[in-house]
């Protein structure tokens, strides 16, 4: 009989669906513990004020209501940590000014918290806030990048001159200098990155409890990263030891990044299990999470390319300022420096690089990661700037990166930015992508298009990021204040199941199911006899969480290196029960053969000889099959690949719709193929709402005017096409399985190819270059206020 | 306080609620069905949809008492008894049209509807526009618009496929 084939390869479908699809998953708002009270956050309605006031009794009297604190209440905490020190050109550390749990005298965005209100249920906590008498006496705010960099603008904080963070740079400045004196052109691109809300469809939600028999204490959380949050809060923010803490992240409904960093509630919610003897929730409501969860990109840049007559990239040079927001988020140092500059070289040979990033103060939300985190920011730079110096030399799009491509033979390629890319090719995810989208048969659809009366173009991407982000002993010189390592427990029942416990977190990647599957294909055993059990610090060994691409890679590393002590440790179970020598002893489809005999165990019986030693070596090996592996990746990985997207815009409404979107990427060694097309699909998806439809829009004050979904437009399955998903691998080559990574390369790859679309459909408008989101309202006023050229 | 009454997946249920109570707050806090979520505050994005009287509803946007003497169908009641799954909810596995599953039983409620009330029969353009209450930041929808075309001919006992 042959068991249906269930390991790498394979397109099972997943193990944890059925929960899902039958409404038994447990999300942290679905918890409830007896004797629960209910947390509502006032916060700050002003992008930046003093807080001359605040008067408590009126909410205190309250039916319900419990206690209200405020700062004063929490003076014995800290304030929440950065996880990442950037320093300047000049060597001086980061401006690092404190971000408190509940505001200091001064709000600094809109959704700063001021005041906790606690009540016996959530409305009788909402009723209370709206008691809450806070005077706050404005002050001038600093509401964008540009606002906050220009001379006699308002201070963000005290402690940072300037608003400035810091003003980093990397890559070789002279070099760039000597290359774009002698270049032949030298092309320019001022551009930016438009600034997105996250939106996991969950809102962030937390639980604390506390057992005063034991004093121990339990955070139930919407994190990617549960011991992350264990080890900041407890060390950094209530000075709880790691023992005396247990830190949940149980069904998670999407984190996109926004869910990595430690946020304030979480420290809130505990703290006040503690104090008040009794859990605490706190759920956000979609307003809240438009104004507290950390945002993402917002960048002002401008780019130039030094070329030669044949647009052979010579050197380049990226100015850019970024937005830190008000406060510094978890990791929001590390995104527009280490995940961003040194992805410049992109997929290209360009010689020369150097890059200065400023990050700044502004009175807006926290920016941070979001799905892709500086590599979406480098690529759409990288490929607008490709496409500028195109069109400014009249080049083919096509032309140009062929001939700037790293060859084939050029791996391991040493970028002039830090980055050492291991494999790849894209010349085959190009060549790919071109016949999906029948790139040749473009100028046909074009003119068939303007028969009636449309604008079409096309776009293409060829980009390449970094995932896996590694080894911590590098990342440590260069800032990190963590490891960045994963972990793996597989533990071997006595009948032969499996259960893994993996560092790494699922909030919708599939990891019940893929990371299984690597213990079918290593182990031999069913997929229905493995569990994967993740996101519970009391369960698993001390793991970073799942971001930047990394559960497989880093974390399915992991596993491999402990399954390889599991099967030698049965070797050597199946060698004295066989009476042979460790040597011959082979495993394959879970057995343990004695080579070229019939002779065999199976893994069930080593299993449970291991737990029943009688006959068993007891002297030379220690009983039961249970090991753990930490793996270090020698380097990031690097996936790659080509976007071509295909739009056609109405010019009497200036709607752009995508008639064709093609994806070939190289993500290493895929495990389901099912589950990665959903991944780079969800990505592209979120690729698409950036270049098209998302923006978090301030006004001049640093009021949020996009603080909800009927102002925030988010992806309809309206606006949206079927997506064509291919892959053309290459192996990474310094980890055991190969894998890259492919949750983030749908975000980072496809922005630059729908914008190329839409500036190809409106080329006879004279139109070089559009920021995002390209909506109707910019299209449509281009081509009323510009005559069409004479088309080709 | 008022009381309501209403037939919850078969049972009925008998609660005091206020009158600004909103079915969800029922249904997730009163009778423990956690299935059905919360995302926005704006009854924009549909996690929250329950069938009511057989039409599919926001339950955000419903109040407990407007729903009083009504049938309600939640994500936990689709499944039969023997655990036999609704042909949606098999569509929405065999096709992998979740990923968070944090948007899907209101997007599997939703899907029922759409089907329901098209006998005869969905395009792939009037699926995605029926869906346009959902939202989904997951997947796409790539594979929800599949699972919903997938399930149609199921649900009506035919075996062509809707969609083209």
């Amino acid at each position: 009989m042959n068991a249906p084939f269930e390991g790498i390869g394979a397109s099972v479908r997943r193990k944890e669906d059925l929960r899902f699809i039958s409404g038994r998953g447990h999300y942290v708002d679905d918890m409830n513990r007896p004797g629960q009270l209910h947390a509502v956050i006032k916060r700050s309605d002003r992008p930046h004020a003093k807080i001359n006031s605040i008067d408590t009794s009126a909410a205190l009297a309250a039916p319900g209501v419990v206690a209200v604190y405020t700062s004063t209440d929490l003076a014995a905490i800290g304030g929440l940590p950065c996880g990442w020190q950037i320093h300047s050109k000049d060597g001086s550390p980061m401006a690092e000014p404190k971000h408190p749990v509940l505001a200091e005298g001064k709000v600094r965005h809109v959704g700063d918290p001021i005041a906790v209100v606690i009540a016996a249920t959530k409305q009788q906590a909402k009723d209370a806030a709206e008691l809450l008498h806070i005077e706050l006496e404005d002050l001038p705010s600093a509401a964008s990048i540009l606002d906050a960099i220009a001379s006699g603008a308002a201070q963000v904080h005290d402690n940072a001159p300037g608003n400035i963070c810091y003003d980093w740079h990397i890559g070789d400045k002279a070099g760039m200098e000597a290359a774009f004196a002698q270049a032949h052109r030298v092309i320019t691109l001022d551009l930016t990155n438009n600034r997105l809300v996250p939106n996991a469809m969950e809102p962030r939600a937390a639980l604390g409890d506390y057992d005063s028999s034991t004093g121990d204490y339990t955070l139930y959380t919407t994190s990617q990263n549960p011991h992350v949050i264990r080890l900041l809060m407890g060390a950094f923010v209530l000075g709880l030891p790691e023992h005396k803490l247990r830190v949940v992240a149980p069904d998670v409904g999407g984190g996109f990044g926004s869910k990595i960093y430690h946020y304030a509630e979480e420290a809130i919610v505990t703290w006040a299990a503690g104090k008040l003897g009794r859990p605490v929730k706190w759920t956000a409501d979609r307003s809240e999470s438009f104004m507290s969860d950390a945002h993402g990109r917002d960048h002002v840049s401008t780019a130039k390319m030094a070329v030669d007559k044949d647009g052979k990239f010579l050197a380049m040079h990226v100015d850019t300022l970024c937005n830190m927001g008000a406060y510094l988020s978890t990791f929001a140092p590390a995104v527009p420096t280490y995940l961003y500059a040194t992805l410049l070289a992109g997929t290209y040979t360009t010689p020369v690089i150097y890059a200065e990033v400023k990050a700044v103060f502004t009175n807006t939300v926290p920016v941070d990661a979001y799905r892709g985190a500086g590599r979406p920011e480098a690529t759409f730079l990288i490929e607008r700037l490709v496409d500028a110096v195109a069109y400014d030399l009249g080049m083919d799009r096509v032309a140009i990166r062929l001939k700037n491509f790293i060859p084939r033979d050029a791996f391991p390629y040493q970028t002039p930015v830090a980055l050492q890319y291991d494999s790849g090719d894209y010349f085959a995810t190009l060549d790919a992508a071109l016949k999906h989208a029948d790139w040749a048969g473009f100028p046909a659809r074009r003119a068939a298009a303007a028969a009636k009366g449309k604008l079409r173009g096309i776009g293409i991407s060829t980009y390449l990021e970094a995932c896996g982000i590694a080894p911590s002993k590098v990342v440590g010189s260069l800032g990190a204040r963590a490891g960045l390592y994963e972990v793996a427990n597989i533990r071997v029942h006595p009948t032969g199941s499996v259960t893994v416990f993996t560092g790494t977190h699922s909030h919708g990647q599939g990891h019940e199911t893929t990371l299984a599957q690597l213990v079918v294909e290593q182990l031999g055993i069913p997929i229905a006899n493995v569990d994967v059990v993740h996101g519970d610090t009391a369960k698993i060994p001390f793991g970073m969480g799942t971001y930047g691409s990394r559960s497989l890679a880093v974390g399915g590393s992991a596993m491999v290196k402990a399954m390889d002590k599991i099967v030698l440790k049965g070797r050597k179970i199946a060698a004295h029960l066989l009476e042979t020598d460790v040597d011959d002893i082979e495993f394959k489809d879970g057995k343990f053969t004695v080579a070229g005999t019939d002779r065999s165990k199976s893994f069930g019986e080593i299993a449970l000889t291991a737990y029943v030693p009688h006959n068993y070596p007891i002297e030379e090996l220690e009983p039961g099959l249970d090991e753990t592996a930490f793996y270090d990746p020698k380097n990031f990985t690097f996936p790659g690949g080509c976007h071509v997207c295909e739009v056609e815009i109405d010019p009497a409404t200036g709607i752009p719709t995508i008639v064709n979107f093609v994806a070939v990427d190289d993500v290493g060694r895929v495990v389901n193929p099912m589950i990665v097309e959903g991944q780079v699909q969800g990505g592209i998806a979120q690729g698409i709402g950036q270049a098209l439809y998302e923006s978090a829009i301030y006004d001049a004050q640093g009021q949020l005017l996009s603080g909800s979904f009927m102002d925030y437009t988010m992806p309809r399955a309206d606006n949206l096409p079927n997506i064509t998903v291919a892959t053309e691998n290459t192996m990474c080559t310094h980890n055991p399985l190969g894998s890259k990574g492919c949750g983030e390369v749908g975000a980072i790859g496809s922005p630059p190819a729908v914008i190329g679309a839409i500036v190809d459909a409106l080329k006879d408008y004279g139109v070089r270059h559009m920021n995002m989101p390209a909506s109707p309202e910019k299209i449509w006023s281009i081509i009323q206020s510009r005559p069409a050229m004479a088309a080709e | 306080m008022p009381q309501v009454t209403l037939t919850v997946n078969g049972k009925t249920a008998s609660v005091e609620v206020e009158g600004r109570t909103l079915l969800v707050e029922v249904l997730r806090d009163k009778l423990g069905l956690t299935g059905t979520h919360v995302g926005c505050d704006t009854s924009q994005c549909g996690a929250c949809v329950v069938h009511v009287d057989g039409k599919a509803v926001k339950s955000c946007t419903m109040l407990a008492l407007q729903a009083n003497g009504s049938s309600v169908t939640t994500i936990e009641g689709l499944a039969a008894a023997d655990g036999t799954l609704h042909p949606m909810q098999e569509a929405f596995r065999e096709n992998h049209a979740l990923q968070c599953g944090f948007c899907t039983p209101g997007m599997v409620m939703s899907a029922i509807d759409i089907v329901t009330t098209h006998p005869q029969g969905l395009t792939e353009a009037e699926i995605r526009h029926l869906l346009e209450g959902n939202l989904c930041r997951c997947t796409g929808y790539h594979n929800i618009v599949k699972a919903v075309a997938a399930a149609w001919p199921v649900m009506h006992g035919k075996e062509a496929v809707a969609a083209e």
